[in-house]
């Protein structure tokens, strides 16, 4: 064995909900009724455009979530069992050991080959000299950075741009020959389509994205071996490995906080809703309560008592890795259970307005048991509001991230993620000259991630919330345009709730 | 409306015993304050005697819940619980770990707090509604469109990004104003223009278009469509009819937060050295001072459901037809 395989908790989460993503598709398309909304989400290009994005983020969150520790080579010599580095590594630091073993002595910018600050340098002589020195790995092959580094990076640049097209132009084949094949017609006709956005899903939106993604992503690849692309920081390290690992710890947050908190809220609310009575005082109360505190406070004080928990239990967790990993796990959850509140108020309205409809009466009257009835009659009525709340609750828990972190209870400092970035890096304005890089680059990957799951929780959203559908038709049917969907009594809104006294 | 009130007021009784049962779970039963006496004197060599010295300076030294030693009702009210709940509802927050006394330092950095918070929220809300105003009257045009574009990018930046990119912007690079700081008197105002400039833009992106969304919803109603067929002009529909009735929706997501701008905003407050609330909650977090955090975590519930009563009260005067009895 090369390595041996390490599930941290918070893998373990990771992959089940994988493994529930992948049950849901399986679900939806058996099904007719809940595919049809799905359509409408293929059918919007800001939507499908996002999800691209969105899916580049993911491929990349879920290589940095396979664990593992690699064998070291056992120097003794003995025949006896292998051994592994203590140190716990996830495939995507390895395929990007160049940029997480090359470190610098200290911060340069992007592209730069010499170091970003003066240092005294032994001349051949004998005498000295403050000058900046050559970096060691950023630009390291050049032999005379002032006149060759812009073509080199140049000439890098189209290279990778190009190896990008090249793979840009594979698939968009690939997908014009399976439309083709499916359809039963010729090639080119299916790719004029796509051209023409003539599909059932909108993929040409999905082509233009995918270019954009992949020229970028081939000229930094091609890049960042040989120069640190968006430089490096206080103690050497490459900013775009920072950042790559960030969005790992962002898509954790914003997805385990949900599964976290939608056992309580589904649980709760379709309880209060279904049973009414004490059932719904009892739950109205709590969750009444558990909303009336400021929910930063509340996080505040459940992370300081975590830490105090943590402190003072060090024989839990073996490795820092698992220290942090432990950390973030508990992270989510506090975040959960303080965020069921509103989603829980959301289903039991729905439930309320359900519960009265003929349909559940007559199951009532031939005796089907609540059991039953809650899972098959009203749980899949009201998973349109989960999905809306899942995914428009999702930016907003990549943003709390950095804020939490900012104010000291967010994630381990050792961990790398977008609030650890920003925080180190917000002094850096302030030197002089300036550093700018580091929150450049947290800025633009932030900026991306939350700004595509804000456009794909849009599309989301219009497709599935029937009062949302309501207003878009009427204002497509301004534009002349005609939507045959069915007219559907808008979702009772939460602002009701307080109406009534 | 009186009765009503004083009802709400009285419900409000066992949701304040909730959230103190909360806080106090949180903080003595998941750490014992023996706990808290190693980690603040140190995990390693503490002598019994001084964690006990430590307990007894914050009146940590008794049962949590239930005190065995004593007779009759005592058995609950000489226990860490009653005591700290009482001395909460008496507003006696005790004393920080640095000695000063809380409630005094509350009472004190409220108003450095309210002077951010309220002309963000006032500007704000005049702000995004006539931005939403505007995208609603020109609805379906590239106004609109490019008007939604921006709120999306501008919901996708991070608060903290808004306060350095600023400071940096107006402080540093223009040096317009000072880049933090607090003053005394007529001084003040120019180390308040750029943390309320910032608040407002912050928040633009997520308001604006929530308003526009309120503004759709109620563009669709019949009375709308009455309105315009008597010959209205679209800007007197917008502005004296759905203005007016979009106004329910409104309330409930502004007033609530009034009685909250005294707690202040944790980020800017600190970014900008504001000696208010925020930071000083911010501060008590760094240093992990529990007494402080119970505190503010308190006073958040309770202004919390004081703005919810005050939405109610707001509904009867912006709507007739709303009757609290």
């Amino acid at each position: 064995m090369f390595f041996k395989p390490v599930i941290l908790w918070t893998d373990a989460l990771v992959y089940l909900l994988v493994a529930i993503v992948i049950a849901l598709v399986w679900y939806v398309r058996r099904n007719e009724h809940f595919a049809a909304p799905w359509r409408r989400v293929g059918r919007s290009a800001s939507g499908m455009a996002a999800l691209t994005v969105l899916a580049f983020f993911v491929i990349i969150g879920l290589l940095d979530t396979v664990h593992l520790r690699p064998a070291v080579e056992n120097k003794s010599g003995g025949s006896g069992e292998t051994a592994y580095s203590v140190e716990v590594l996830s495939l995507l630091d390895l395929i990007a050991t160049p940029l997480r073993t090359r470190v610098e002595k200290t911060y340069s910018s992007p592209f730069a080959a010499y170091l970003y600050a003066r240092e005294t340098v032994e001349l051949p002589n004998g005498g000295q000299a403050r000058e900046f020195p050559r970096l060691e790995f950023g630009g390291a092959h050049l032999q005379d950075p002032e006149t060759q580094l812009v073509r080199d990076v140049a000439w890098r640049a189209v290279a990778g741009a190009g190896l990008g097209l090249f793979l840009w132009c594979m698939v968009v084949a690939f997908l014009a020959a399976t439309l083709a094949h499916r359809s039963g017609e010729p090639f080119l006709s299916a790719l004029s389509r796509i051209r023409h956005d003539d599909t059932a899903v909108s993929w040409r939106a999905v082509c233009l994205m995918l270019a954009v993604t992949l020229l970028l992503c081939g000229a930094a690849l091609a890049l960042c071996g040989s120069y640190h692309i968006l430089g490096t920081d206080k103690v050497g390290q490459d900013v775009f490995y920072q950042a790559l690992k960030s969005i790992r710890t962002g898509l954790v947050i914003g997805t385990l906080t949900t599964l976290m908190m939608l056992p309580f809220a589904l649980l709760l609310g379709i309880t209060a809703g279904y049973f009414r009575g004490w059932v719904d005082d009892v739950i109205q109360y709590l969750y009444t309560t558990l909303s009336s505190i400021p929910s930063v406070l509340l996080i505040a004080a459940a992370v300081l008592m975590m830490q105090v928990y943590m402190d003072t239990h060090p024989e839990l967790f073996d490795t820092v890795v698992a220290r942090a990993d432990l950390r973030l796990l508990f992270l989510c959850i506090i975040l959960g259970v303080t965020s069921w509140t509103g989603l829980c108020r959301l289903l039991r309205g729905e439930t309320l307005r359900l519960r009265e409809l003929e349909y559940i009466q007559a199951a009532h009257a031939f005796g089907v048991s609540h059991w039953r009835i809650i899972s098959r009659h009203i749980l899949p009525n009201v998973m349109h509001i989960v999905l809306i709340a899942t995914v428009m609750d999702f930016s907003g828990l990549v943003l709390a991230e950095a804020v939490l972190s900012y104010v000291g209870v967010g994630v381990d400092p050792s961990m790398i993620s977008f609030g650890t970035m920003i925080n180190a890096a917000r002094m850096e304005m302030a030197r002089e000259p300036m550093v700018w890089w580091a929150l450049f680059a947290a800025f633009s990957f932030m900026f991306a991630l939350v700004l595509s799951a804000n456009l794909f929780a849009d599309a989301v959203q219009n497709a599935f919330d029937p009062r949302v559908r309501l207003s878009t038709k009427a204002k497509t049917s301004l534009r002349g345009k005609r939507q045959g969907e069915p007219e559907t009594k808008p979702v009772s809104a939460s602002a009701g709730d307080r109406l009534s006294p | 409306m009186l009765n009503y009130i004083i009802r709400r007021l009285l419900y409000a009784i066992p949701i304040l015993i909730g959230v103190n049962l909360i806080t106090f779970t949180l903080f003595f039963v998941v750490n014992t304050p023996d706990d808290m006496a190693r980690m603040q004197l140190g995990i390693k060599r503490v002598t019994p005697e001084a964690i006990d010295k430590w307990k007894q300076e914050r009146g940590y030294d008794k049962p949590l819940m239930f005190n065995q030693a004593e007779n009759g009702v005592a058995k609950f009210t000489r226990t860490v619980f009653f005591e700290k709940s009482i001395a909460m509802f008496a507003f006696r927050f005790g004393r920080a770990d640095d000695g000063r006394d809380i409630a005094h330092e509350i009472k004190t950095r409220m108003f450095p707090s309210l002077a951010i918070a309220l002309p963000v929220f006032l500007l704000g809300l005049g702000v995004y509604l006539v931005f939403a105003l505007t995208m609603v009257f020109f609805r379906a045009t590239y106004v609109d469109f490019w008007g939604v574009v921006l709120c999306v990018a501008l919901m996708s930046i991070s608060s903290l990004f808004y306060i350095i990119g600023g400071q940096f912007l107006i402080s540093k690079l223009w040096h317009l104003v000072p880049i933090s700081g607090y003053g005394q008197g007529l001084d003040i105002g120019k180390f308040l223009v750029l943390p309320v400039m910032i608040g407002v833009i912050s928040g633009a992106g997520a308001n604006t278009r929530w308003y526009r969304t309120i503004f759709l919803e109620e563009m669709g109603k019949d009375y709308v469509r009455t309105a315009r067929a008597k010959g209205l002009p679209e800007r007197i529909v917008l502005f004296r009819h759905v203005l007016r009735n979009a106004l329910i929706p409104i309330l409930t997501g502004a007033v609530v937060v009034i009685p909250l701008l005294f707690l202040g905003s944790l980020i800017a407050e600190s970014f900008f050295g504001i000696p208010g609330l925020g930071s000083y909650t911010i501060d008590a977090i760094h240093s992990q001072d529990f007494a402080v955090v119970r505190a503010m975590v308190f006073l958040g519930s309770l202004l919390y459901i004081v703005g919810l009563i005050m939405t109610d009260i707001s509904y009867t005067l912006v709507d007739p037809r709303v009757r609290l009895e």
